[in-house]
Order: structure tokens, then C-alpha cells, then sequence
């Protein structure tokens, strides 16, 4: 088993432990730093496989900022106690039946498929300057829109934040 | 790596997140499952665009197929962004009007 196996195993591991814990923690606040984790783990993977932009990217979007506007809503909220209001096993069973169906469904549906290797440690698509020229040569419109749908965000977030 | 352990893991993480939809009665909650699932989904966009890049390799070495890909992973996280800090809001407008982020209280909508 070479280093980069070991990894994959290890974050992979990771990201699916952290998912639970954020799943089945009471405390919102611990959902979030399990999240957190699971953020980071998937930006292991993204290292993984070369793609770097999109590690750092990941890391400064979802962890920095995300998940810090996360943390200031709950504490806002003063959610940071133990507040599931209701409690319905009924409803807990029937949530996790379902998402485990859906699980079972598409793993039996994929797993037949032919089986190609995706490429990692090697290939520079992800890097900062080709990404940069594709982005820039080929996509400048979408990408000067989303300046154009964040301002709207902003304005939206005020506007629906705003008192009376 | 064989592209159907990414296909699996990121099967996983997206029935997770649609698990804790499903049985989570908060708020706050319910929006990082789904944050969870965005992600899960562009762990995949990722890995088959490393797939279809590995493929197109081999026909010419200086191709730079698969960029797209990542671009879109891009855009997603964008979009993501600007809808997270709408989405805050509008749980923050609702906790100031019913005291509660409890999703099961949303209910009254119907009537």
C-alpha cells in the first residue's frame, strides 16, 4: 500500500466519520466544527488528486467563511444549548431507512460500471495558471455575472435581514 | 485510485447529508446537511474530471481536457456562497418572528 492510499483511506475515513458526528450531534456548535472537519478532509482529497486551486479555494470559502457565518448564526441565536425541540423516533427511524435505502440503490446501481482510474499525484489541470486561463479565456462572462448574483446576495441579505 | 471509490465515498457523504434532511428538526442543521451534499457532489465533479483528463491523456500529452470541470466546482462554490448568506438571513428573519428554528413549526405555510 503505497502513501497516497493510506491517505485516501485515512480521509476518506475522516470525511465519513465527521459527517455522522455532524448528523447525530446535539449540540449545533459541534455540528459545525465536525463539519469543519469534514471540509478539510475533502479539501485532502482534492490535494489528492492535484486539483490545488480548488483545495485553497475550499479551505478559504466553505471553512473560512461559510462556516464562520454558521458559527455567528447560532451564537446570535443563543443556540448553542441543547434545543432539539421535539423528539420523534418514528421520525429518526424513518429518516435514516430512507437515506440508507438511497445509499444501497445507487451503490447497487454503480457498481457494476466499468471501472477507470481517475488520475492522481499527476496532471496540472488543477493548477492556479490553467484554471486561470480557461477561466479567463472561455468563461469571463459567467464569472463577471456571479459578481453580479453576489451583490444581489448582499443586498438581498440586508434587505430581508432588516428590522420591521 | 479506481474512480468508483470516489463514486462510493461521495455516494456516502450524500446520503448522509440527505439523512440528517430527513430526521433533523433544525434549522441551522438541516442547511449544513445541505451544504454537505453540494460537497459531496463536487468531490465527485472533481474526481471525474481528473478521470476524463487521465483518458484524454493518452491520445495527446499537452491536452488540457478536464479543466472545465474544475471551473464548474468553482461556480458551485460561488453560488453557494451568495445562497448561504441569503439563506442565514432568512433563518435569522424567522427565528426573530417565532422564537424557534424549529423546522416543524414552518407548517402553518399550508393554511
Amino acid at each position: 500500500m503505497s502513501i497516497t492510499e493510506i491517505l485516501f483511506w485515512f480521509l476518506t475515513a475522516l470525511a465519513l466519520l465527521s459527517a455522522l458526528m455532524v448528523v447525530f450531534s446535539k449540540n449545533p456548535v459541534h455540528s459545525v466544527l465536525w463539519l469543519i472537519a469534514v471540509f478539510f478532509a475533502i479539501s485532502g482529497h482534492y490535494i489528492i488528486l492535484n486539483a490545488q486551486f480548488l483545495a485553497i479555494v475550499n479551505l478559504i470559502v466553505y471553512a473560512g467563511a461559510i462556516m464562520v457565518l454558521f458559527l455567528f448564526v447560532i451564537m446570535l441565536m443563543n443556540l448553542n444549548a441543547e434545543t432539539e425541540p421535539q423528539k420523534n423516533r418514528w421520525l429518526w427511524w424513518a429518516g435514516t431507512i430512507a437515506g440508507g435505502s438511497l445509499m444501497l440503490v445507487i451503490i447497487a446501481a454503480l457498481k457494476n460500471t466499468e471501472n477507470q482510474m481517475a488520475q492522481i499525484k499527476g496532471g496540472d489541470i488543477g493548477l492556479i495558471q490553467n484554471l486561470g486561463k480557461v477561466l479567463f479565456n472561455d468563461y469571463v462572462l459567467p464569472f463577471e455575472i456571479s459578481s453580479v448574483l453576489f451583490l444581489s446576495a448582499m443586498v438581498g441579505a440586508v434587505v430581508i435581514g432588516k428590522k420591521d | 485510485m479506481p474512480i468508483n471509490y470516489y463514486i462510493f465515498l461521495a455516494v456516502a457523504l450524500f446520503s448522509i447529508g440527505v439523512m440528517g434532511v430527513l430526521t433533523r428538526r433544525n434549522a441551522i442543521i438541516v442547511f449544513m446537511c445541505i451544504e454537505l451534499m453540494l460537497n459531496a457532489v463536487n468531490l465527485l465533479l472533481v474526481a471525474f474530471s481528473k478521470m476524463h483528463h487521465a483518458t484524454a491523456l493518452a491520445g495527446d500529452a499537452a491536452t488540457m481536457v478536464g479543466a472545465e470541470a474544475q471551473l464548474f466546482v468553482f461556480f458551485i462554490m460561488v453560488v453557494a456562497a451568495a445562497e448561504v448568506s441569503v439563506g442565514l438571513a432568512i433563518i435569522v428573519m424567522m427565528y426573530r418572528n417565532i422564537h424557534s428554528v424549529d423546522i416543524n413549526f414552518l407548517n402553518r405555510l399550508k393554511h
